[in-house]
């Protein structure tokens, strides 16, 4: 449902952030994608909605050139494809349930969005994610009065509240410790499963990936240098990916998950 | 091995700019005071004239207070009105300034060029131009405020806008929201305490300006410095000033409380 057609995304500094990417990801799939800080993994989940724009090939959503679309065709496209975030990326003086409806504008008018006029089944939308990550009775405390893995998960619920076929989470638990870490990717594992919705997860621990995703790619430099089964994805394969051995730093470690 | 540690350590910088510097600022001073006559002499020379004014000024008759509370009402009622009809113009030219939001830079840069022109414009002035337009009253008076309103919290308020988290405004792209539904979400949230609070802030000063603006007809309680100025009615001027003083203080107050609530 997502395809990749030799994409090449240079930075105007002159760095390549993709170099000839060829890859397609399928629906219900939780991929994993892992690689050194820089190797294009934030880079190629900010291609696939296009809060970034590649330089060469085309990008193909459900047989959609979002490449090519424009204003509100890409609106649309957008719409299907929800994103979460490292920092989150609330609005942090509005409250809980404001952040998770913000999810549902790509669905209304501007003038309505404007009154702030959600329709109840909206409503219903929002408590229903709120609920299914726990954290419905927050709905109305403000978003900086929450910890950080709780953001993440109103963050989540946005996201669900947003109706979402493809959900890209960019490093969703890089600023979060390792307990709360746990609660994000369980919630993240159980969405994939429950309701079927494609998701890619970019990872910096290679463990983590391991254990909650069905397909791992890695990168290094724009290309694709792993692409597999978590079966596959051994420590010696990981070696290759890295260009050494995994490292302390790389793993959450056993006992901490 | 000392020697050696000599050889290394870098020249200290030469103090010859700060000493050129200071050598400026006392030579503009003393320019400035040559070219307006301002010498202490001629200070010394009229401080008995200082006693004689304070002297006829008091006691202040107070019964005069009651010539003047409407006035004073008026005053503030002309503040009020001249900041919220500036704090409601300020918001579209804000967003048009701020250059994270505004992408056009040919519509940007003009935009401000006019807000830094209409602050340059002194508030007595931009009264009497309004005066000369709608005739005597409170009418110029507000105009006057409002734009002055406009100037200050437009501005205050771009810089504050090109401050905001973009994490937000991010994620409402991700959503596939138009420009103003991102407006609506990621940007207003983030920044109506602040316009709040600049708009009382603007406020405080619009009360001290109106309170001049009558000096030039423009309504308010500033005619009455006037009248009685002109009739050396020293000691009614000074219930005025008092008057003027007290509510202003009170105002001042009662909206720094409020703008330290706010954020």
């Amino acid at each position: 449902m997502i395809e990749l057609r030799n994409v090449s995304k240079m930075y105007p500094n002159g760095t390549k952030g993709l170099n000839q990417m060829n890859i397609s990801f399928a629906q219900g799939e939780f991929v994993a994608i892992v690689g050194l800080s820089g190797a294009g993994k934030s880079t190629l989940l900010r291609s696939i909605n296009r809060l970034h724009d590649i330089t060469e090939g085309d990008i193909l959503i459900d047989g959609q050139s979002i490449t090519k679309a424009k204003g509100k065709q890409l609106r649309l496209i957008r719409r299907n494809i929800g994103m979460i975030f490292q920092s989150f990326n609330l609005v942090k003086r509005s409250s809980v349930l404001r952040n998770v409806l913000a999810g549902r504008v790509g669905y209304h008018s501007t003038l309505r969005t404007i009154l702030g006029r959600f329709p109840e089944k909206d409503m219903n939308l929002a408590f229903e994610a709120l609920d299914r990550v726990n954290i419905v009775e927050k709905a109305y405390s403000r978003a900086d009065e929450l910890s950080g893995g709780q953001q993440q998960r109103v963050a989540i619920a946005r996201v669900l509240a947003q109706e979402a076929k493809i959900i890209l989470a960019d490093e969703p638990v890089a600023s979060l410790d390792p307990l709360t870490t746990k609660q994000v990717m369980d919630d993240l594992k159980k969405i994939n499963t429950e309701l079927g919705i494609t998701t890619i997860v970019n990872l910096h621990y290679v463990d983590l990936a391991r254990q909650y995703a069905t397909r791992i790619v890695g990168l290094r430099a724009g290309q694709i240098v792993f692409d597999g089964p978590v079966s596959e994805a051994t420590d010696e394969r990981f070696a290759e990916i890295y260009g050494r051995q995994v490292g302390k730093d790389e793993l959450l470690g056993e006992q901490r998950v | 091995m000392s020697a050696g540690a000599e050889l290394k350590r870098p020249k200290a910088p030469s103090k010859l700019k700060h000493y050129l510097t200071a050598a400026i600022v006392v030579l503009l001073l003393w320019g400035s005071s040559i070219q307006t006559d301002a010498t202490l002499g001629e200070l010394i020379e009229g401080f008995p004239n200082m006693f004689d004014l304070l002297r006829e000024m008091f006691p202040p008759k107070w019964t005069y207070l009651d010539n003047i509370v409407g006035a004073m009402l008026d005053t503030i009622r002309m503040a009020l009105i001249g900041t919220t009809l500036g704090a409601i113009m300020a918001i579209p030219v804000a967003l048009l300034c701020a250059g994270n939001l505004m992408a056009q830079w040919w519509l940007r840069y003009p935009v401000r060029f006019v807000l830094n022109l209409i602050r340059t414009i002194p508030d007595l002035l931009l009264a009497a131009i309004f005066v000369a337009i709608f005739g005597l009253g409170p009418l110029p008076g507000i105009f006057a405020l409002s734009i002055f309103a406009l100037g200050l919290i437009a501005k205050l308020t771009y810089e504050a806008l090109e401050g905001i988290d973009r994490g937000p405004l991010e994620a409402m792209t991700a959503t596939g929201a138009n420009g103003i539904q991102r407006i609506v979400f990621a940007v207003i949230p983030q920044i109506s305490a602040h316009f709040m609070s600049f708009t009382l802030y603007t406020f405080e000063i619009n009360v001290r300006a109106a309170a001049v603006l009558g000096l030039v007809g423009a309504g308010g309680i500033g005619h009455y410095y006037e009248i009685t100025l002109g009739f050396l009615e020293y000691d009614k001027t000074s219930v005025i000033i008092i008057f003027t003083l007290s509510i202003v203080l009170l105002i001042d107050y009662a909206s720094s409380k409020l703008r330290g609530k706010l954020l």
